[in-house]
This record gives C-alpha cells, structure tokens and sequence, in this order.
C-alpha cells in the first residue's frame, strides 16, 4: 500500500480503506464512538506504565486518528507494546475506551500485514491461537517452544534454566490438555470465522460525523480481509 | 448459591498452587465448587487482538455450559476473569454481535442468553462468606506478618467491579483483619507487563522491577497476588531482574489464597507450598499463633 500525500480535509485512498475497517471495528466497542470526544489532555500518555517505550503516544494516537494518518498509527510500536492494563481507559475523562481501541488497530494492522517479520507479539498471539484451535485450552510448554522458534533460537536457550526450574516444582506439563469437544468447538470457530465483526445499525449513525462514510466497496475488501500489503 | 468453577489453562499447569489453595479455602469455609465439565481457554487478551468474532465465541461457549447448569461462575485468573466479564458485557450492549455468537454455538449445539455471572474468587470470599465468618474459622493469626498486597490490572479494571479501580482495599482489610500488617504498597494496581516479559523483556523486566523495589523498600515479607500471570512474572523472573538491575530481591510470592488458607488451618500440602519458587521461611511462618 503504497502512501499517498492526504490534501487537506480529504483522506487518501489508502487511508479511506483504513478508516473503512477501523470505524467497522470502532462499531463493536460498546461506546466506542466516544473517541470524537477526545479533548488531546494527555491523561492516557501520562498514566501509561509503558508510554516510555512507545513512539507515539496513546494522546498521538487520538490526534492521528483525526488527523487522517492511521497507517502512521498501524507503522507504530505503540499498538504493539500496550500491556493491556487499561489504566488510560479507566482514567479518561471523555471515557475513550483507548485499550480496546489499541486492540481494534492491532487486528487491521494483522490483517494487513504491516509488521516487521519475526515480530514477537505477532507471532506470541499467532501460535497461542493455534494452541487454543488445536487443543481447546492453552499448552505453555508448547506456546513457549514455538513462539521461540518463531523469533530466534538464542531466546529459547535463555529461557531454559528458567524452564528447568519451574519444571522440577511440577509447573511445566508435558503434555497438552485436550477437552473433549473438540470437535464442538471446532464447529464453533469454523462457523464464526466464516463471518466479518457484526455492526449494529443503530449505532452506525456516526460514521458520518467524523468525516467518512464507508462505501460497500470498502466494507466488502474489509470483510476479505487479507494481506494487503 | 451454587458456584461453578472454571481454573482456566494457567490453573491446570503454571499455578497449580492457585488450583489447590483456592479449593482448599473454599472446603475449608464450607462453599461447594463444581467445575464447569469440558471449560476451554478463554481466548485471553491474545485471541482478542486477532480474531475477535472467533474470540467472543470460544469464551461464550464457557458462558453457555455454565448457563446449562445454573449458578455463579467463578474465575480465579484475573484474564479470564476480566475476558469472560467483558465478553458478557459486549453481548449486552451489541444486539448484532451476540446473534453472531449465538448463530456460532448453535454449529456447536449451544445457546447462550446472557444469564451468567462471572465472579471473582475475591469477590466471593470478601462479600459472600464475609471476613466475620471467615474470622470465626481461622485457626492461626498472622502476627503482624508485613504483607504487600499486589492487585494487578485486570482484577479491578475496566468497569468497576466489587472494588475500586485506582486504590482496592478488599486484601488489604481482609489480612489486616487476619492479624497481618499491610504495608505502604503505593503500586498496587500497577502493570506488571504482563505477556510483555515474553515479548519485550526490557520493558517487562522494568515494570516488574517497579512493583517489587517497592515491596523491598517497606519491608514486605510477602507479596500477594490474584493472577498467575502477575505470580510467574513477579516470582519467576527475580533472578533476571536481579542481574539485569543489579538489585537482591528474594520476595516470596504467594497468591492471595494461599495465605488465606494457612490462616484457615490448611496444611502445607493443601496450600501447594511445594509449587512455589521462593517460600515464606519456615521461622516467619511458625512465628504466626495456633488457634486465636
């Protein structure tokens, strides 16, 4: 996807296309709207445990939002170090629900495709899917191996005397813990997959007010979903 | 009330101290527990960030069974506490993405109404059974032992729950009640990092570091937790980040039930002593009296 310069007050192509699949996902959050309320106080940067390692800040984030430049958004460390603590969702005083925004922006930028190879949070979340798809709960040992073997062996050495330990008190299982509907559940994920994230009309009406409507085109190539990239 | 019990997949391996000590102080106090038969992962925040439609399914199956059999669900994983919560408040405020779900179950044979409470394990001791009853069955005091009691995140946030989002109380009266001594513990509800100690260690170690430099600092004697993932982060990785800052911490950890349960009288076998790294020491632990 290549970036396009943005003249002022209209959205590039590449951006509509990203604005489309981030409002679509902004619908499910249960006030999810609220984000035209944002008034830039930096509440959320400055309760942030982890605003020191991001590039752009969480306040960035918001006024990028508006500005028009979600693929500067998506490039970002930001939506990869959140740790889900949500102090900032707690603490805003327009009651943003910044974390599950962070998370809306996290799913496009995977369904895009824009992230460095070999990136760790990726591919943590790729393989505990996986895990949970095959097994129906969560193996540890499993995840841990494979999520090493994604990101570079010399990880997997570290953790070992690690491993070791928790080993000999009996907390590491070699042996994954299958539930007996698998089957079920498989019914369950293929059935769900098959469908896009629902949108609730009633709520749709803002879509408007923050300066784009999406087109069925757009929502169609969303639902496609994809490696765009 | 009749409570259904789903560990989550941390409870069945890494904190199998949690799975034990829990039951135990539940039997002790009385309450019956019934495992919700064939629970699957919650999805935890992992599952939400790729596939959310899929996400909301697998944890609502859970939602479904324990709807089936009627009654409370308890989740003493604070992710799968806060994942099954969100879940059920998501259902209710989108019409469209609870169809969505329930059109999913049905390939799986199973509904669900919206009719579950998830609760946690906190909650049910704190205000069902209640710190007086629970004061008339302890068999030890805590004789002053210097307690940091660690909330975490995903306990007390996003919505509030039974306590409060920035400063909980609900362990601190609890043990202060027991006849320990709560110490400054300003970090309470701050991040430990979470998955971030897998995927970006240097920031995950720091924020680690924070919580138990401050627990080092008062005095603690123990720090105690309601989440496995807080556990393994502020237990498992001292040793790193005693040689990554230079620092010599060697802070027991104990989640919240397992002193809960010494104070009950359960012995150490009952309270999975045995799966802790770092252990209270043995002169501390004799130092709290029989029978109050």
């Amino acid at each position: 996807m290549a970036l396009e310069m943005n003249q002022p007050g209209v959205w590039s192509k590449s951006e509509r296309e990203l604005r489309g699949a981030f409002l679509s996902q902004l619908e499910v959050i249960p006030g999810g709207d609220k984000i035209k309320a944002c008034i830039q106080c930096g509440t959320c940067t400055g309760s942030c445990p982890v605003s020191y390692a991001m590039d752009i800040s969480p306040r960035g984030v918001m006024a990028l939002f508006r500005a028009g430049d979600i693929e500067a958004i998506l490039r970002s460390r930001t939506i990869w170090v959140c740790a889900s603590c949500y102090v900032c969702t707690t603490r805003c005083p327009a009651g943003i629900k910044i974390t599950d925004i962070l998370y809306a922006l996290k799913r496009i930028a995977i369904e895009k495709g824009i992230f460095p190879s070999r990136f760790p949070v990726y591919h943590l979340s790729e393989q505990f899917v996986k895990m949970v798809n095959k097994y129906g709960r969560n193996y540890e040992l499993g995840l841990i191996r494979r999520f090493n073997f994604r990101t570079g062996l010399k990880k997997f050495w570290q953790m070992a005397p690690l491993a070791w330990k928790l080993f000999i008190h009996g907390r590491l299982s070699f042996r994954p813990s299958r539930i007996k509907g698998l089957d079920q559940i498989h019914k369950i994920i293929a059935s769900a997959q098959r469908e896009p994230v629902p949108v609730s009309r009633e709520t749709s009406e803002f879509l408007g007010t923050v300066g784009y409507a999406a087109t069925t085109e757009v929502e169609e190539k969303v639902a496609a979903g994809g490696n765009q990239a | 009330m009749k409570y259904l019990y789903y560990p989550g997949c941390s409870l069945e391996s890494q904190a199998q101290a949690y799975d034990v000590s829990l039951k135990t102080v539940l039997r002790l106090l009385g309450q019956e527990l019934h495992e919700i038969p064939d629970w699957n992962c919650c999805g935890a925040t992992a599952y939400m960030s790729v596939k959310e439609t899929v996400a909301f399914s697998i944890s609502a199956r859970n939602l479904a069974l324990a709807e089936k059999m009627g009654g409370e669900v308890i989740a003493p994983c604070s992710s799968c506490f806060t994942i099954l919560t969100k879940t059920n408040r998501y259902l209710k405020a989108q019409p469209a993405l609870k169809e969505l779900v329930n059109q999913a179950l049905k390939a799986g044979e199973l509904e669900y109404n919206g009719n579950t409470t998830v609760r946690h394990p906190l909650d049910v001791l704190v205000n069902d059974v209640g710190v007086e009853v629970i004061k008339i069955f302890a068999k030890r005091d805590l004789n002053g032992l210097r307690i940091a009691p660690y909330y975490g995140c995903q306990l007390v946030r996003p919505e509030r729950g039974f306590d409060d989002r920035e400063f909980p109380t609900t362990m601190d009266d609890l043990f202060s009640e027991l006849g320990g001594k709560i110490v400054y513990f300003p970090v309470k509800v701050r991040c430990c990092g979470g998955m971030l100690m897998s995927t970006f260690p240097e920031v995950g170690l720091k924020l680690t570091k924070e919580i138990l430099e401050c627990a080092y600092e008062n005095q603690a004697e123990v720090i105690i937790t309601t989440c496995p993932m807080c556990h393994i982060n502020l237990e498992a990785y001292q040793k790193k980040i005693n040689k990554r800052f230079k620092t010599n911490f060697r802070i027991p950890i104990w989640y919240f039930t397992q002193l809960l349960g010494w104070v009950l009288g359960a012995t150490e076998e009952e309270l999975g002593l045995k799966y802790n790294l770092i252990n209270i020491s043995k002169e501390k632990l004799s130092k709290t009296l029989e029978a109050v």
